[in-house]
């Protein structure tokens, strides 16, 4: 298992997630993020060489259907929940900001 | 009343369904602002849903087999139209365009959405104190949790607010919560009942289920929601499903082999193991063949999702962007709108799960702790199959305690985790399991059995959990 975790690590991973932690927020989960792990650690102790990993309980195959055309959601009552929406889309910030 | 006996009255017109919403209303009146066991009680549609279903038993018509039971449904089932939240901030207000499948089916066979029930955010949590619009309280001693994160829908029907409810449960959220509250809740088997509609927290562990006052009750939900669904992919085939629940549970446990499962059972408050004893004498009284086993891999079911489900929900909630629903908290350009919005809309134990998600999947990190977590629940998958060579069902504690007081755990989360410790492994097997109320432990408080049983294997976990039931009367 890796070293403890440290502050730097909690700050990237939160940029990762796209979160802003104040700087309370960074010590408190330093702590407790690592104490989690550390539980965590006790996994390492189990022999897994040549067992597969489970990523889901049912046996499945590839589940298909009928390319057939259907009603989906209607889109007035979509777009009513969306923060902001301009000429039927969903309209957000600046990508590239702005021209200079 | 069990819900049973209130379809029945309703269907030969004994009872008005007018009449059963109005009294559920008014034990809500009664006492919701104490338990707090609702985000949203939605009376005048549940009257008229009432009006309706009585309209049909006028004319004749058969409403359906829940006729005019009051369901109250956990906050992450989807109700077009009807405020679905999560109790988080990030979704507060947020009225989908769409009925869950479970939501449907409910409605077709008559029952009455009475409310949408409190829960941790996100369904994150044991004890639904991680709830944005505050905790909700146990029934039975307000001083104490009511379980989670299914808390809500456990407290509804404890207290008399609904005739029935639905839990989700990723990790024990719906087994954990009614054995706390004293009432009955069962994990499905995953791919029983669709999940089209679930607001997604861990996609391979969750599964929506039934808490109910009786097992037969549950078994009465349970057929009613179950059954396979195109729209939800993990769902599994008709053909494959089992007898109705609702006819083999007189048909007893004499024979059956049942096992106790030591890793999960040693940790318990002496109280909670008591009755556990106690269950495993009651199930050899009425027949069964019941010794301890030994399922070793089980011991590290916790660490396992502790991995596992954060991960997938750190992919899960990247949908939660301020673009398309919910809160937006405005930034000079996305990714600042972005990080704005998640900080603002997330409590502390989402964000803190997330984190720990995007740790285990990020670079360098992912074959120690999600590919490792990975392979130890294929050794606790393999364990407890061969566990089910030799019994037909195992039994443990469905939590390792009885309710704990409100704010004793909400500072240490590794404390709060360690409360699903009994539930997890049969989330991370896609096994059923559920909760059964067995007797009160040192502090007047309920104590729930948990019957675990194989794949599809609801049929004889029903069977053992209503001897179990029949035992106390």
């Amino acid at each position: 298992m890796a070293q403890r975790l440290s502050r730097d690590d909690v700050l990237h991973v939160a940029r990762l997630a796209r979160l802003e932690l104040s700087d309370e927020e960074v010590d408190r989960f330093t702590g407790q993020l690592a104490a989690v792990l550390e539980h965590a650690a006790d996994v390492a102790a189990l022999d897994t060489s040549g067992v597969p990993p489970t990523a889901h309980p049912l046996p499945l195959e590839n589940v298909l259907r009928d390319d057939l055309v259907r009603p989906s959601l209607d889109r007035a009552e979509v777009l009513r929940e969306a923060p902001d929406v301009e000429d039927g889309r969903f309209k957000v910030p600046p990508i590239l900001g702005h021209a200079p | 009343m069990t819900a049973h006996a209130l379809a029945a009255a309703v269907r030969s017109g004994e009872r008005r369904a007018r009449e059963v919403v109005e009294s559920h209303l008014e034990a809500i009146e009664a006492r919701e602002g104490d338990v707090h066991a609702f985000n949203t009680v939605l009376t005048a549609e549940a009257l008229g849903q009432a009006d309706e279903v009585d309209r049909r038993v006028a004319a004749g018509e058969d409403p359906g087999p829940l006729a005019g039971v009051p369901v109250a449904l956990k906050d992450n089932i989807c109700t077009r139209g009807i405020a679905t939240t999560c109790s988080s901030r990030i979704l507060k207000g947020w009225r989908p365009p769409y009925d869950a499948t479970v939501v449907t089916r409910l409605r077709e066979a008559g029952a009455v959405l009475i409310g949408k029930t409190n829960m941790d955010e996100f369904a994150m949590g044991s004890s639904t104190e991680n709830s944005a619009f505050g905790p909700t309280r146990n029934p039975h001693d307000l001083s104490k949790v009511a379980g989670g994160s299914s808390g809500g829908s456990a407290a509804a029907v404890a207290a008399g607010f609904a005739g029935a409810a639905l839990g989700s449960d990723t990790g024990g959220s719906i087994r954990q919560p009614a054995s706390l509250c004293g009432v009955v809740g069962v994990k499905p088997t995953y791919g029983l009942v669709s999940r089209y509609g679930l607001v997604a927290y861990a996609s391979s562990l969750d599964q929506i289920g039934p808490l109910t006052k009786t097992v037969a009750d549950a078994a009465l939900v349970l057929g009613v929601i179950g059954g396979h669904d195109p729209m939800d992919s993990t769902s599994i085939e008709e053909s494959r499903r089992r007898p109705r629940l609702t006819e083999i549970l007189a048909e007893g446990v004499d024979g059956l082999r049942i096992g106790v499962i030591g890793e999960l059972t040693g940790d318990a408050d002496p109280d909670v193991l008591a009755r556990v004893v106690a269950a495993g004498n009651a199930l050899e009284a009425a027949g069964a063949k019941v010794e301890e086993v030994a399922v070793p891999a089980a011991a590290y079911g916790l660490s396992a999702y502790y991995l596992i489900a954060p991960a997938e929900a750190s992919s899960n909630l990247a949908r939660y962007d301020g673009v398309r629903y919910g809160l937006r908290v405005d930034g000079a350009d996305v990714n600042e709108m972005y990080a704005r919005t998640r900080s603002a809309g997330f409590g502390a134990e989402v964000k803190r799960r997330i984190m720990l998600g995007t740790y285990a999947l990020s670079a360098g990190y992912y074959d120690a702790y999600y590919g490792h977590a990975q392979r130890v629940r294929t050794l606790i998958l393999r364990e407890f199959e061969a566990a089910y060579e030799q019994f037909d069902v195992l039994l443990s504690p469905a939590s390792p305690s009885t309710a704990f007081p409100i704010g004793a755990k909400t500072d240490d989360p590794l404390a709060m985790y360690l409360m699903d410790v009994c539930t997890i492994p049969s989330n991370l097997t896609g096994h059923p399991a559920m909760s059964v109320p067995y007797g009160r432990g040192d502090d007047g408080l309920p104590v729930g059995i948990q019957v675990l049983a194989p794949a599809l294997g609801e049929p004889v976990m029903f069977r053992v959990a209503a001897a179990l039931e029949a035992s106390l009367q």
